[in-house]
């Protein structure tokens, strides 16, 4: 197994706490991987219109270019990521025509036939790591922390690419649990965040984030988790205008899953970058002593 | 020189050059082989006013797009560098309207935030990569797109340093983007706000500015023509294969 890591745009621009924290906990896991030394964006969203094959390039050179340097195993995390390049792996895989118009238009890429495997680095751990293995390597234990897994819309749906059991997914559950956490079964947790509409509705998409705080809320969550950077944008950075519209609520700092197995592996704090979360992130961190002060 | 049949050019009765038929803008000439589209083009009866500079390939003025029978590919390259073909079909394409952002470069950052800004279009690349196809220059042009949108712009610059600004790909791209423009923009603010300073290059102009170089200069201002031919021609090179600790005789100004 040669696995090869694609970061994605956002992460090497405004996630770096998702990036090194991922990069840091790999190494701190001793796993043998490399990352991607030549890539482009993933294509971000998974075109649904059945003949739009333009869209679908980006993903699929992605693709390609992990199988050049010999990789059998692409891994990735942000969602939207994730997503976009293991659905179009899916239709390299399954669909004979549009493999042969896109092998075509690609004519100077070698051709490509879904020979690399998609995983999301949860499915990935699972799998491919194991989570005893995890759990030998946590040097401290996030025990007591109420953590609210978020998939978000992205990690389960369409059922083919999902990282986990499309109805009952317990995988976010059971990566925390190694990690010494208690998971809190919340409603919302698989509602959309609001996504893009931040950008052109942003009342519409400050409603969605407020339900799914909201809920997590309900359940006690110290801390919600999550795999995306539009998901964390959403309900981590924009929080400040969900608490102005609802000024009674109280913050749910909200954090990258990577950032959680970072500070349980003991990768050090610089790599994990809370400057870049919701200041409220930092604070429970420390006020638990899960961070040193 | 005579013609001695519609194929074979006589010059001086020794000098046989075969005419191949090329199709400039459509219209068919027999022009001679080996001779590049620029040359053709003029030996068929055109004049360049624009859309030549330098005719030794670094300028970027004479983009040529050209087909050959029986491909359907585009192929590109610089008028004064390609070599004709027979049958090939060609154009000249010596502008081509791009999008050049204006910016404030002093208050601009070198971060990937400022290009997108002055660059929206940026994030239309669908990573189609006709543009690298599209490069006169062999230039990886969607890599370097691909290293901005991923906020590397160092990278960026490495990888466009050999773009010649020709326009190329920007008419070839579905998403409307100026790369050479905005690869520019990115060389510009690499090249002035992360790239360590040249410190020699100051104490250069300080030299300067005290006259290091003023008697010299005005020796050859006094020069006739012929004299500065002269001096020209007797100037001391630094050959091709001198290393690191070359020197050159006269080293007053070392």
């Amino acid at each position: 197994m040669k696995v090869s890591y694609y970061p994605g745009c956002t992460l090497k621009t405004k996630a770096r706490n998702l990036d090194e924290t991922i990069t840091g906990s790999l190494d701190k896991l001793g796993i043998d991987y490399f990352e991607l030394d030549r890539w482009n964006c993933c294509g971000a969203v998974f075109p649904l219109q059945d003949d739009d094959l333009v869209h679908l390039i980006a993903p699929v050179r992605n693709l390609i270019r992990a199988k050049e340097r010999g990789s059998d195993v692409l891994m990735t995390v942000c969602s939207l990521c994730y997503n976009a390049l293991a659905r179009a792996n899916l239709v390299m895989r399954e669909d004979e025509e549009k493999r042969s118009t896109l092998n075509t238009f690609m004519e100077e890429e070698p051709d490509y036939n879904g020979e690399v495997e998609v995983l999301h680095l949860l499915s990935f751990l699972r799998d491919k790591v194991g989570w005893d293995k995890i759990r030998e390597q946590v040097k401290t234990p996030l025990t007591g922390l109420k953590a609210a897994p978020y998939y978000g819309c992205l990690l389960q749906r369409p059922r083919e690419i999902a990282i986990d059991t499309a109805d009952t997914p317990e995988i976010f559950e059971e990566y925390l649990a190694a990690l010494g956490a208690e998971s809190v079964d919340f409603p919302a947790a698989h509602e959309c965040c609001g996504s893009y509409q931040i950008v052109t509705h942003p009342d519409v998409a400050i409603e969605c984030s407020a339900s799914i705080i909201e809920s997590a809320s309900s359940k006690e969550a110290d801390i919600l988790v999550s795999s995306c950077p539009l998901c964390e944008y959403n309900l981590g950075l924009r929080q400040k205008d969900i608490l102005a519209k609802y000024p009674d609520r109280k913050p749910v700092p909200s954090v990258y899953f990577t950032q959680l197995l970072a500070v349980a592996l003991g990768v050090t704090e610089e790599m994990c970058h809370f400057e870049l979360n919701m200041e409220e992130v930092r604070e429970l961190l420390l006020e638990r002593n899960f961070i040193p002060a | 020189m005579s013609e001695k049949n519609s194929d074979v050019l006589v010059d001086d009765g020794v000098d046989t050059r075969t005419l191949v038929p090329i199709y400039i803008m459509g219209k068919k000439y027999m022009v001679p082989e080996a001779l590049t589209i620029m040359k053709a083009m003029e030996y068929a009866g055109y004049t360049y006013i624009r859309g030549c500079g330098c005719r030794g390939g670094i300028c970027g003025a004479c983009s040529t797009v050209y087909r050959k029978p029986g491909d359907y590919h585009i192929r590109v390259g610089l008028a004064c560098q390609t070599v004709v073909e027979p049958e090939m079909y060609l154009a000249q394409i010596p502008f081509y309207p791009a999008n050049r952002a204006v910016y404030d470069y002093q208050s601009a950052e070198a971060i990937a935030d400022e290009v997108f800004k002055a660059y929206p279009e940026l994030l239309r690349c669908v990573a189609c990569n006709v543009c690298t196809k599209a490069c006169p220059m062999d230039v990886e042009v969607m890599d370097y797109i691909s290293t901005i949108k991923r906020g590397d712009l160092e990278a960026a610059l490495e990888i466009s340093f050999d773009c010649i600004q020709c326009g190329l790909c920007a008419s070839r791209c579905m998403g409307e983007l100026p790369q050479y423009h905005i690869a520019q923009m990115v060389r510009r603010l690499v090249g002035g706000k992360i790239t360590p300073k040249a410190e020699h290059m100051a104490t250069m102009v300080e030299q300067i500015a005290q006259d290091r170089y003023h008697a010299e200069i005005e020796k050859l201002k006094a020069m006739s023509e012929d004299e500065l031919k002269a001096v020209y021609q007797a100037r001391e090179l630094e050959p091709a294969t001198a290393d690191e600790f070359w020197k050159p005789e006269d080293n007053t100004y070392l």
